[in-house]
């Protein structure tokens, strides 16, 4: 990342890490127990996060954290952590003018314009003499913050440049996705021979799961102390790429590289629809800037596309 | 995410590897799980896992093999102590919504546990039922789970088969595969429920050999196992394809269940 001649501040793409780490957290204690006469007595960790403001937050990372929501909250089981830290947060938007090589969020239908869920949103609009910013409200909090923020209503002109240079962006976008029928391609070709293909080339080191913005697995563990009388559970992200993942008596029911990597491809495309009611990607292009054999979900699925029968 | 302590206040060993465990909640209870549901248990500072919950009332049973660190815990626990539980989970077998037509309960192994409570609630309310047929396949004679109650389903109304793969000296039944059972089954195919627990392939072929016999595939239910470590939808390991096995399942219809089944690694 460098500094631009024009002072632009947010001309930068998607960061390498998104807003997760900070609502859904890498490693959450959830309880402690002390063992008593009888039994033992269990304290449950009771939510005390620090409220944040996140400014910058991208469109497609903006409707990551609505995709976590519905994922973390939106069940008859509310992750009691995650809902402290989302309902304490400040969401400053930016609407993206700059995609990258590898965003897809036009394909995703999650950008380049903010969707609902900020607080407020900016556009950046570079001049000779530096960025302004036209600034859409979302929240009546949002209207709070801009109260003391040194602002004048938006000149006409402006909002028109700043949607324009947001609708050029999304003909600017590195990567595509052939995002209709995603579901049942991915539904209907769980034996495609392209999975051993991508296999070959798969580490399964579950860098794509760790930066894609709404990848929420978990695993939790049980310890105690050296005495055994205090113990603690830990929640702590997982990787379906993990061998261990899938452990049951007996062994591992996704041993290969090829059924670990078509779980994670399928469900993020496909079967997310049926357990959350969406996709669970979102066009950020996380999974492929990070992958470090280079594979790219948008080839993958073009591929199986194309090799179907 | 907090286990509620229960206390173990009855211990028998089924097999050389299974125990049941009678527990009653030392203050608070979970609410009466339905047939069919599970329980996530907790082993002090060891871990926690599910397992379905073998009598629902008028106690609370749950049977345990040892297959890990968490399960070989639970099994060691002795009268007296405490552990914890959290639940119940995931769908019923839907006994209830079964009543005036026959059932067929097909378990294979540990597979009994769960359908014990549809077996005896049915017993319990006999006449909201047709005819009542529980097929249970083992391995060995020794590999029978709740042997002492076999009798006793049969007084109260069911037809009990068991089958072996491996004989004892002295075994005097089934010897075989319990899909070879399913036509001993006196119900009126047709008109009955079916619900089946056991290893996959278990699974899947009672259900095709009860359908072949007439059986409608939507109104057979099968019960999913996967890697469990919430119980309550958050933490994905339980996926099978579209289905998270803690929250739609772990009983499902036959008929969802036979695609995902067919996939080998899925």
């Amino acid at each position: 990342m460098h500094r631009r001649g024009d002072g632009a501040a947010f001309a930068h793409t998607a960061g390498p890490q998104s807003w997760k780490p900070f609502l859904h957290r890498p490693r959450v204690k959830l309880w402690d127990a002390d063992r008593t006469g009888e039994g033992f007595e269990v304290r449950d960790q009771a939510p005390d996060p620090p409220r944040y403001a996140f400014l910058g937050v991208r469109p497609c990372d903006l409707r990551a954290i609505a995709v976590q929501d519905r994922v973390l909250m939106g069940g008859r089981d509310v992750d009691p952590d995650y809902r402290a830290r989302r309902q304490g947060a400040f969401i400053i938007a930016v609407n993206c003018t700059e995609p990258g090589e590898t965003c897809f969020c036009v394909s995703m239908g999650t950008g380049p314009e903010a969707g609902p869920g900020y607080d407020l949103a900016f556009t950046e609009l570079v001049d000779d003499d530096g960025p302004r910013y036209v600034v859409d409200i979302g929240t009546e909090a949002g209207a709070a913050v801009m109260a003391d923020v040194p602002s004048g209503a938006a000149a006409g002109a402006d909002v028109e440049r700043a949607r324009a240079e947001v609708r050029a962006a999304a003909d600017r976008m590195g990567r595509e996705m052939p995002a209709l029928g995603l579901r049942d391609l991915m539904a209907e070709n769980l034996d495609s021979p392209r999975w051993d293909d991508v296999a070959e080339r798969c580490l399964s080191c579950g860098n794509c799961t760790m930066v894609c913005p709404t990848c929420f697995c978990t695993k939790v563990t049980d310890t105690t102390d050296l005495t055994g009388d205090h113990a603690e559970r830990w929640q702590l992200w997982d990787s379906c790429f993990d061998l261990d993942f899938s452990h049951l008596h007996g062994g591992n029911v996704r041993a290969s590289a090829k059924s670990r990597y078509r779980q994670w491809l399928t469900h993020k495309l496909g079967t997310w629809h049926d357990q959350f009611g969406s996709s669970g990607c979102v066009g950020c292009g996380r999974c492929v800037v990070w992958c470090p054999v280079g594979i790219d979900l948008t080839a993958e699925v073009a591929a199986l596309r194309a090799e179907a029968p | 995410m907090a286990p509620v302590p229960y206390r173990v206040v009855a211990k028998r060993a089924e097999t050389a590897e299974t125990v049941t465990l009678t527990l009653a909640p030392v203050g608070a209870a979970i609410p009466e799980p339905e047939p069919g549901q599970f329980t996530m248990m907790y082993a002090f500072g060891i871990g926690e896992v599910p397992i379905s919950v073998s009598r629902t009332r008028p106690v609370l049973e749950q049977t345990i093999r040892a297959v890990g660190a968490v399960t070989g815990a639970l099994c060691r626990a002795e009268a007296g102590q405490v552990i914890g539980l959290r639940g119940p989970f995931g769908t019923g077998w839907g006994v209830d919504e079964a009543r005036g037509r026959d059932l067929v309960l097909a378990a294979g192994g540990i597979g009994l546990a769960p359908l014990r409570p549809a077996i005896l609630r049915a017993l319990a309310r006999r006449d909201d039922y047709g005819r009542v047929a529980v097929l249970i396949g083992a391995r060995t004679p020794g590999d029978l789970l709740f042997e002492d109650e076999l009798e006793t389903w049969r007084a109260r109304g069911a037809q009990v088969e068991v089958t072996v793969d491996r004989p004892a000296p002295g075994w005097t039944g089934h010897v075989g595969l319990i899909t070879a059972l399913a036509g001993s089954a006196d119900v009126d195919p047709s008109r009955a429920a079916a619900y089946v627990c056991g290893p996959e392939i278990m699974m899947r072929l009672t259900a095709q050999a009860l359908a072949g016999l007439g059986t409608h595939p939507g109104r057979i239910r099968v019960s999913l196992e996967r890697s469990m470590r919430c119980g309550i939808g958050w933490c994905g390991h339980c996926q099978l394809g579209p289905l998270l096995i803690c929250r739609d399942g772990p009983v499902v219809p036959y008929e969802s269940a036979v695609p995902l089944m067919a996939v080998k690694e899925l």
